[in-house]
């Protein structure tokens, strides 16, 4: 079907005056897709907000327990940024190569991004099971229930994202750059990435404003 | 083994809900045995349980939403009783039978009743009504069904194994914390509606997707019908809100399965923040079910008017004002809760603010009809009724939107009656009306017209008798969810309103018969033109019921009423063409993606409820699987050959020429 909008004066519509651009018609697949995605990630980042604002109404109910500035320890907060940070490179380059068509590109670029997304949930696991070994785990206070919840919420996205990175790779291997595929492949993309975002607001809200007090 | 899950989760000793289980289960068997003994299940699965038609989705929709109405009406039925027995003495449900039933009633009726209801009719027109031939993501929409279908299982499910929450529809912590409601029922309550809510926010994005992306040629935002807008505003509503509620229903779920203090009393759990968010989520609801009602209205007045839609852009900016509007006002839900003066004032002023755009759709509706030929068929009864009714409901809300008032009337009879009157008047005769409009769309022959009126008077004036009372009851000071009570001033209304009650299952009884009777006599009352009401959009200018592609072309659309103006020009159009080329059209294949995953997501959310974790990771494997072996599939599409197209669309055109060379005149 034409994509080329065609401007013409409008019929039988006497609510128009003057010109009208019409509407060219259903969008093709990869833009309803990608577009599909997007509303999703919108939804999702509404709910991730919800876990802030809990985080920001609890981050001072420590009921006698630890604060944050005591527990939080920034070379790891750091290292866990890094990684993420450069996983969306690679990430970036993956779809690159994809775009292309080039395979041993997209495999190392993919094998890189789960690489770094294994060591960012590494870190945060043993960061977790740290916590809960000091006695600090989420039932012993309001601050630590939305600090796990918050940072829990995002670390299961990115386990969920690593299943389907691999996903993705097997499905590259087994049917090659199909067109659906792809199509995946973007949205895998748009997902990493909005990961990415969300940690930058984690990172700021929890680790960077709950380490000064 | 099997969790918390042992003998005693079944209710020997409570004979109602055993008896109630026990029919169910006959009538389940019974209807299965008939489907295997006729042979009908290759018929079943191939063309409905696997289906991603949005038209046969959107049917199983409004299939669910009608057997769910049946459940929540028995329950009310059932609290109606109770209320007018219940003076001076226990009555005959004891309070932690009542306490289940309207806590089921509201979650039944606003989750597995409304929602699939307004979902189901915005799934069977809206491509139509656009022009499409169906919605972005056809597999994805009948994963959303059979996850809907999944929450309203498990909810059936704890009528007989476990229990149900004692807790209210909204399962308020501290009372739904593990302390307070030690039992599954919580956890049936809030399993099934993070499942369903699954469901509904994807059918929410695949709405929205559809309508911002898939629309014919010129079908520009200002040319498509009144319900196609409120589609697109309910359903970002639903993707704005939803995860709200997955996010509050997670918090809840992880207080009491592991021990967080999200809303606990103790450790700095902050109770307030679950009614900010699971308010923040309800609001934004009832307007998700009560914009769609509103399109639904604004295409039968137009219809049965014989006239446009009066202040088409004014319709517009209110639904659009309202869709922004509801997400800054649920405060109002808890005034009396301390937010303080100020707050309060602010929260009580948007919610008076946003009865008017509501105000200018009833205006809007009313001068639509104001020199229209009116036509009294049953939808239209249904559109008139809803606007009296609805009418009343408005006004007694902007009373509890001023916070003084809501003092006295907080939790009270008052405001039960008040939400019924909008919800029922507002959503529930808006599907109706729905229905009876979009019927003959929908299967190709009419619903019986006596039937259907008598439908709609013992319905309207059964809600009446059943309601105003409870107003009454509410400004004498009577309390909601009371199981029994000792007020002799209370009692002579709780009897009227159980005779409204009897009337309304009159209205509930007419309906099953119109089915019946209608189904009946299909040949008698069969569609052969496709435009059975002389409609003026474009569902109405495909054949009754729709082929599976909905339009052999895509139709081109050039102004408001599109199929209005393909009438009136139809000489121009494509109806009037002697041979039109016929392309290959392709479609969606068939995909038991949806069914199979809802199997996961019931065997997961069971076991969940029941902590048996192996068979939570073993259903979350099979889901994750059952995705994989889709997206392996090689051929998501086939394609109807030209020919084909050609053959199914000249039967159509040969059957409504007639009806155009005699509407092509106006």
């Amino acid at each position: 079907m034409s994509m080329t909008a065609t401007a013409g004066r409008a019929h039988a519509d006497p609510h128009h005056i003057g010109l009208v651009i019409e509407h060219p018609g259903p969008a093709p697949k990869r833009i309803v897709t990608a577009y599909g995605f997007w509303v999703f990630l919108l939804s999702d980042i509404v709910m991730f907000s919800c876990f802030f604002a809990a985080y920001a109404v609890l981050a001072d109910q420590t009921a006698g327990g630890p604060k944050g500035s005591e527990i939080f320890e920034q070379r790891n907060v750091a290292i866990e940024t890094v990684c993420l940070l450069l996983s969306s490179f690679t990430c970036g380059m993956a779809s690159i190569a994809a775009d292309v068509r080039n395979r041993l590109w997209f495999y190392l670029g993919m094998a890189v991004t789960c690489l770094l997304g294994l060591i960012f949930l590494v870190i945060e696991f043993r960061e977790f099971a740290d916590l809960v070994a000091r006695g600090y785990g989420p039932s012993r206070s309001a601050f630590l229930t939305a600090f796990f919840s918050l940072v829990g919420c995002h670390g299961l996205h990115v386990s969920a994202g690593i299943l389907w990175l691999l996903t993705m790779m097997a499905q590259v291997f087994a049917k090659g750059f199909r067109a659906d595929v792809l199509r995946r492949m973007m949205c895998f993309a748009l997902f990493w990435h909005a990961l990415d975002i969300v940690w930058v607001g984690v990172f700021s809200v929890v680790y960077l404003l709950g380490s000064g007090v | 083994m099997l969790g918390k899950l042992d003998w005693s989760a079944i209710p020997f000793d409570q004979p109602i809900p055993l008896i109630a289980g026990a029919v169910v289960l006959v009538g389940i068997l019974a209807v299965l045995a008939w489907v295997v003994v006729k042979g009908h299940l290759p018929y079943l699965w191939h063309e409905w349980i696997t289906s991603v038609d949005h038209k046969r989705i959107g049917v199983m929709y409004i299939l669910l939403a009608s057997v769910m109405l049946l459940r929540g009406g028995s329950d009310a039925i059932m609290m109606r009783i109770q209320q007018a027995v219940a003076y001076q003495s226990q009555g005959y449900l004891p309070p932690e039978h009542y306490n289940q039933i309207f806590s089921a009633h509201g979650t039944i009726m606003i989750f597995f009743v409304a929602m699939p209801f307004v979902i189901g009719l915005m799934n069977l027109i809206v491509p139509l009504q656009l022009g499409v031939r169906d919605v972005a993501f056809p597999t994805l929409n009948s994963v959303g069904f059979w996850l809907t279908a999944t929450g309203a299982l498990l909810v059936n499910l704890s009528l007989v194994i476990g229990e149900f929450a004692r807790t209210g529809w909204l399962a308020f912590p501290p009372l739904s914390e593990l302390s307070y409601s030690p039992g599954v029922g919580v956890d049936y309550y809030a399993w099934s509606l993070q499942i369903s809510g699954v469901g509904t926010l994807v059918a929410g994005i695949n709405l929205v997707t559809t309508v911002l992306k898939l629309r014919t040629k010129g079908m520009n935002y200002l040319r498509m019908p009144m319900f196609c807008w409120t589609t697109l505003a309910s359903n970002l509503l639903i993707v704005a809100a939803f995860p709200i509620l997955t996010a509050t229903l997670a918090m809840l779920l992880l207080d009491r399965y592991l021990g967080f203090h999200f809303f606990t009393n103790e450790a700095g759990g902050n109770v307030m923040m679950f009614m900010n968010l699971i308010w923040a989520w309800g609001h934004p609801e009832v307007y998700i079910l009560v914009l769609p009602a509103f399109g639904i209205f604004s295409e039968v007045v137009s219809t049965f008017s014989g006239k446009a839609l009066f202040g088409y852009r004014s319709m517009v900016l209110a639904t659009m004002a309202i869709c922004v509007i509801s997400f800054m006002v649920w405060l109002h839900h808890f005034f009396t809760m301390g937010a303080g003066p100020d707050v309060n004032a602010i929260f009580g002023i948007a919610s008076m603010i946003i009865a008017i755009p509501t105000g200018v759709k009833i205006y809007n509706w009313l001068f639509t009809m104001y020199g229209g030929r009116i036509r009294f068929e049953t939808p239209m009864l249904w559109s008139i009724g809803f606007m009296v009714t609805f009418i009343i409901g408005g006004l007694t809300g902007v009373l509890v939107a001023v916070p003084p008032a809501d003092f006295i009337l907080h939790n009270s009879m008052f405001l039960v009656a008040h939400f019924h009157n909008v919800i029922i008047g507002g959503v529930l005769f808006g599907a109706f009306a729905g229905f009876e409009y979009w019927f003959p769309k929908a299967f190709g022959f009419r619903l019986n017209d006596r039937w259907g009126k008598l439908a709609f008077w013992f319905t309207f004036l059964g809600f009446y008798v059943t309601f105003i009372p409870l107003y009454v009851a509410g400004m004498l000071g009577m309390t909601r969810r009371m199981q029994h009570y000792d007020v002799a001033a209370w009692r002579p209304w709780m009897l009227v309103a159980a005779v409204g009650m009897a009337v309304l299952t009159i209205g509930v009884i007419c309906q099953i018969m119109q089915l019946v009777v209608s189904i009946r006599n299909r040949e008698a009352l069969r569609d052969h033109t496709g435009d059975p009401w002389d409609g003026r959009s474009l569902e109405w200018a495909t054949s009754s019921p729709p082929p599976v592609f909905n339009f052999a072309f895509n139709p081109d659309v050039r102004g408001e009423d599109a199929y209005w103006d393909l009438k009136a020009h139809a000489k121009q159009q494509s109806l009037q063409h002697d041979a039109p080329e016929y392309h290959d059209i392709e479609m969606p294949r068939n995909s038991p993606t949806g069914f199979v995953c809802a199997f996961f997501a019931t065997v997961m959310g069971f076991a969940l409820i029941w902590h048996i974790w192996w068979m939570v990771i073993l259903g979350g494997i099979g889901a994750f699987a059952t995705f994989v072996v889709f997206a392996w599939r090689d051929h998501d599409e086939y394609v109807i050959p030209a020919e084909e197209v050609a053959a199914i669309d000249r039967v159509n055109l040969e059957e409504r020429r007639s009806l155009v060379s005699m509407a092509g005149t106006v």
